[in-house]
């Protein structure tokens, strides 16, 4: 096993152990293999896929490749980076992941190589499949919104008997992990908080042993590289003498992504150099007056009227941009979706904490807008431009943005405004 | 885990199996009394169960139908069947009587395509169905008759073999008379023949077979496993149903030189549960190798061997055709496919070595003895020697098996199964070749459009979206789940054809379909999702024609959110509610 074999990477020809993991030794070359599932070089799971390498000319994982003479392998071809990107945003798709309530968040392998990657939004349609949050463990609470189905846990957490306390039930599209009861008492603390520590997401939990780190503290939350978004070019727009005009609003937000915005203090006087406000909350304009270049979109559709100005903004707007969690991916709102609708009403108007005693009717008028069956993210509505991710995204970046955007300039991202919480 | 070890996990699936058709069903004390017996936690069981359709958690009837859902099968009238179905039983589909009489389901292609619309009703076939027949098998079964007293035997329709003493597969054949090459040849010598015939895996991966022999032999182990792959779920697909009913020897003697080339011991015919009803003839043909002494302890030969074939019965799942997959159903687990870090040649079932073939492959093995490897390389093309079983089904005069010589012509072929105004055929199932015009004057062969088994023939009065919508939903319905592409990618496209049904696709929808593809079977792990948007892809490709029929100029506003859609049911809930009021 100890002779030493020459293969290429990336066209670099490097040394290396017969019989080591590809991943191990790409990291050693200075070769970045992004992994997910790949925890120890035994047994190596193969199931989230996002090692996808090309090996002698055919697509396989890094992780269950060992090295060997001779091998060709290829990993940051364009092709290859944006299948990861690709299967990160599937995930994101497929789960419910709201990063900005989740108790992992910083310390999330799924949300760090999504910063990495410059995620901004996902290619796919959000699935908003509803999943069980399974509370009845004695110690652990089992998330199953988060579950990327890596099988980690399956895999590596054994009782002393050597029983399972994971498992794998169901397939396909409804494959999910639960927890085995009995099994689950018979672990040690130390054993629970293990299991706890090698779920890349936040899909397993111990109880009370979850805000041990604080926010800001975390493994990722520090770390990270910068990001060279993608500027389409058909995007930039030149205006001469005159002013760019903005429209912005909050659709179903909490208006906090229009806090972020005032929160740039007294760099507003540069920008209202060279940018006039039309509709806008904060110039209390309530209808367009003229066309405008760029229109900043807050919050999800939740509503009729949601859906009627959203689709306003697109007719008024060149470019539109969704900013914050709720325009891209429906955020906190996109929670009900898993409740139905006439629960969400009973609970609201009727039998929430917060409503008045005797209280017994929904209010239904034909000026009131009408709920949606579901909290839409804005791009399943119209087409959006740019996205700036963020729970609010930080209002220097927002800026940055939308002078880029309408200056035509590229720029790029470090790590901290990149952040979504 | 030393413990574990010690229980023969490849011993559950069977007494899952004895449970379900005595209980009808898997109960909640089942599951906790076999996972002590297998010193498994309950959930890990639980999660066996769940993965294979035909084990049921409740309780499902007395009698159990399972009614055909491939496309064959609802082009030729299924629905009114299922209508009738649901009449006569008194459930809809997905259900179970009251009074636990019947439950009825849908299952993926039963392997009975040629004789549509069928069913399985406790596994006993019932073919050709009209909404008559189906009401007097329920009146039968009412009145106390027992599935397999009224069941139908499927017929083995054999259409075409090759003239001139071409025909390898489909003519008469005599016991044991191949078998004397045993006495012979070495096992490496056996290797040696069988790599010279060019033999190569009929499931459809096309891997060589005497390449694979050679392989499992050099790996040195104590104990060796021949496993046939009888669970063929490629829709359209009954080649091995007809070789099991009729040339079952073929496939024993086949797994016999398998097992005498590479030293193995063990063998097992991995049987899909739709085809249970094969199951006691094959026992009794088995016995019959026993006591001749073709199977057991010592078995004469140049150098004697120990060699037996047990029947292990699968429980509903299309993956488990995978190899990996199949080796870990064996096993009794949860038919995911593996890593690909061995192969199964290196540590197979067991984590020993083992070789899995198809069934048409082992079957072919004692006819090129029998006549010879020159003779065999004499027939077909230069990649791909020999003869070919097609099973045919669709929109054409005479449906089922074709034993053609590999290089047949395409229109050569239509012609003799006798096919109407044919536009698209699914060539090698689902995840094959989707086959228009264009492709009507190339041959079938390894050179150049080579095939698994299925042939679906599809006439132009056929829509050709409600097939891919059919094959999508196939794959969303059978993909394992172990990995997000397949899991996830299968659905989203099964979204976007819905999307191209509902009039509601932009061009940019079409562009998506193919770039998601690339990205599905580039990262998925096994051939499912490697495969399973190659039909749709070539659609798209041959008959842009229709699909540029449905599909608008690109906007900024996604048609597919429909705002009254969207209000309809808050609507109806307040209107419900106010009403409450007055």
């Amino acid at each position: 096993m100890n002779k030493m074999v020459n293969l290429r990477l990336d066209g670099k020809t490097i040394k290396a152990q017969s019989g080591k993991n590809l991943v191990d030794v790409a990291k050693e070359n200075g070769i970045y293999i992004p992994t997910l599932c790949y925890f120890r070089e035994l047994n190596p799971l193969g199931t989230c896929r996002i090692c996808t390498v090309k090996l002698n000319g055919k697509h396989t994982t890094g992780c269950t490749v060992k090295v060997a003479d001779d091998m060709e392998v290829e990993v940051n071809t364009p092709e290859l980076l944006d299948n990861r990107k690709a299967i990160i945003e599937m995930l994101y798709a497929e789960g419910n992941h709201f990063c900005p309530t989740c108790e992992k968040s910083g310390n999330c392998d799924m949300q760090n190589l999504a910063y990495d990657m410059g995620l901004t939004v996902t290619r796919y349609p959000h699935v908003f499949s509803d999943k069980i949050v399974d509370f009845n463990p004695k110690r652990m609470i089992m998330e199953s919104n988060r579950c990327i189905l890596c099988k980690r846990c399956v895999e590596e957490i054994k009782t002393k008997a050597g029983k399972d306390v994971f498992s794998f039930v169901q397939r396909g599209i409804k494959t999910r992990v639960h927890i085995d009861y009995e099994q689950e008492d018979k672990l040690s603390e130390s054993e629970a908080l293990h299991a706890m520590n090698i779920c890349p997401v936040g899909a397993i939990l111990v109880k009370g042993m979850i805000h041990e780190q604080p926010f800001g503290d975390r493994k990722y939350d520090l770390l990270g590289k910068n990001i060279i978004p993608k500027l389409l070019n058909s995007q930039v727009r030149k205006n001469e003498n005159e002013k760019f005009i903005v429209a912005t609003t909050s659709l179903a937000g909490c208006f906090g992504c229009h806090m972020s915005l005032l929160d740039i203090d007294t760099d507003i006087l540069d920008i209202i150099e060279i940018v006039e406000f039309n509709k806008s909350p904060l110039t209390d304009i309530k209808s367009f007056t003229k066309q405008c270049h760029i229109g900043l979109i807050e919050g999800g559709c939740a509503n009729s009227e949601n859906v009627h100005v959203l689709q306003e903004f697109r007719k008024k707007c060149d470019i539109l941009v969704a900013f914050g969690e709720c325009a891209i991916m429906g955020g906190i709102p996109a929670m009900r979706n898993f409740v139905p609708l006439q629960e969400c009403l009973e609970e609201a108007y009727l039998n929430g904490v917060t409503t008045e005693i005797g209280a017994n009717v929904v209010p239904g008028h034909e000026d009131i807008p009408k709920l949606l069956n579901n909290v839409y993210p804005c791009n399943e509505v119209v087409k959006i431009d740019y996205y700036i991710p963020g729970c609010p995204p930080n209002a220097h970046h927002i800026w940055k943005v939308v002078k880029s955007i309408l200056l035509g300039e590229e720029f790029s991202i470090t790590h901290d405004e990149f952040k979504y919480d | 885990m030393p413990t574990k070890n010690k229980i023969d996990r490849s011993k559950l699936m069977s007494v899952l199996w004895e449970i379900q058709r005595k209980k009808r069903c898997i109960g909640h004390d089942d599951i906790s009394k076999v996972a002590q017996k297998f010193n498994m936690s309950r959930m890990e069981l639980e999660g066996v169960v769940t993965f294979y359709h035909f084990y049921h958690k409740l309780d499902c009837g007395k009698f159990t139908i399972y009614l055909n859902d491939c496309i064959v099968s609802q082009f030729s009238g299924r629905e009114k069947i299922q209508k009738t179905f649901e009449k006569a039983t008194g459930v809809k589909v997905g259900h179970v009587s009251e009074d636990k009489m019947f439950g009825l389901f849908k299952t993926p292609c039963i392997g009975l395509s040629d004789q549509e619309p069928a069913c399985l009703i406790n596994f006993q076939p019932f073919i050709n169905l009209t909404p008559e027949k189906v009401i007097s098998i329920i009146a039968q079964l009412k009145n106390g008759k027992k599935p397999s007293e009224i069941c139908d035997t499927p017929k083995s329709t054999i259409h075409y073999t090759p003239p001139k003493n071409k025909t390898v597969f489909f003519k008469p054949y005599t016991c044991f008379s191949s078998l004397k090459q045993l006495h012979k040849h070495s096992p490496e010598e056996i290797i040696d023949l069988v790599k010279e015939s060019k033999l190569a895996g009929r499931g459809g991966a096309f891997f060589p077979t005497g390449l694979k022999w050679q392989f499992c032999r050099q790996n040195k182990s104590d104990v060796k496993y021949i496993i046939c792959n009888a669970d063929e779920g490629e829709p359209g697909t009954f080649k091995d149903r007809v070789l099991l009913e009729e040339h079952p020897e073929l496939l024993i003697e086949g797994m016999i030189y398998a097992a005498y080339s590479v030293g193995a011991s063990h063998g097992s015919i991995y049987l899909r549960a739709e085809y249970r009803y094969l199951v006691s003839k094959l026992e009794v043909i088995l016995d019959d190798y026993r006591k001749k002494g073709y199977l057991g302890k010592g078995i004469k030969a140049k150098i004697p061997f120990d060699f037996d074939i047990y029947i292990h019965l699968g429980a509903g799942a299309y993956i488990c055709g995978e190899e990996t997959a199949l080796i870990h159903s064996m096993e009794g687990k949860r038919g995911e496919p593996g890593t690909k870090e061995y192969f199964p040649v290196e540590k197979g079932f067991k984590g020993k070595p083992t070789i899995v073939n198809n069934v048409e492959t082992l079957c072919a093995v004692p006819r090129i003895f029998e006549m010879g490897v020159d003779k065999w390389l004499q027939l077909g093309t230069e990649k791909t020697p020999g003869t070919k079983l097609l099973s045919v089904s669709g929109d054409c005069e005479n449906k089922g098996i074709f034993e053609i010589e590999w290089g047949m012509n395409m229109q050569e072929f239509l012609k003799l199964v006798g096919a109407k105004n044919p536009k698209m055929i699914q060539f090698s199932g689902p995840s094959g070749d989707c086959l228009s015009e264009v492709d009507f004057n190339r041959n079938i062969s390894g050179e150049d459009l080579i095939c698994g088994g299925s042939v679906m023939i599809f006439n132009d009065q056929r829509d050709l979206m409600y097939i891919l919508k059919s094959y999508s939903n196939f794959f969303v319905e059978e993909s394992c789940g172990i990995c997000v592409p397949c899991r996830t990618g299968n659905f989203l496209l099964n979204k976007k054809i819905d999307k191209l049904l509902l009039g509601h696709a932009e061009k940019k929808d079409l562009v998506d379909i193919i770039e998601w593809s690339k990205i599905i079977k580039t990262t998925s792990r096994c051939g499912l999702g490697q495969m399973s948007s190659n039909s749709l892809n070539d659609a798209i490709q041959k008959f842009p024609e229709i699909f540029e029929r449905s599909l608008s100029e690109n906007t900024d506003f996604n048609r597919a959110f429909n705002l009254d859609h969207a209000i309809e049911e808050y609507d109806k809930i307040i209107n419900e509610m106010t009403s409450d009021y007055e």
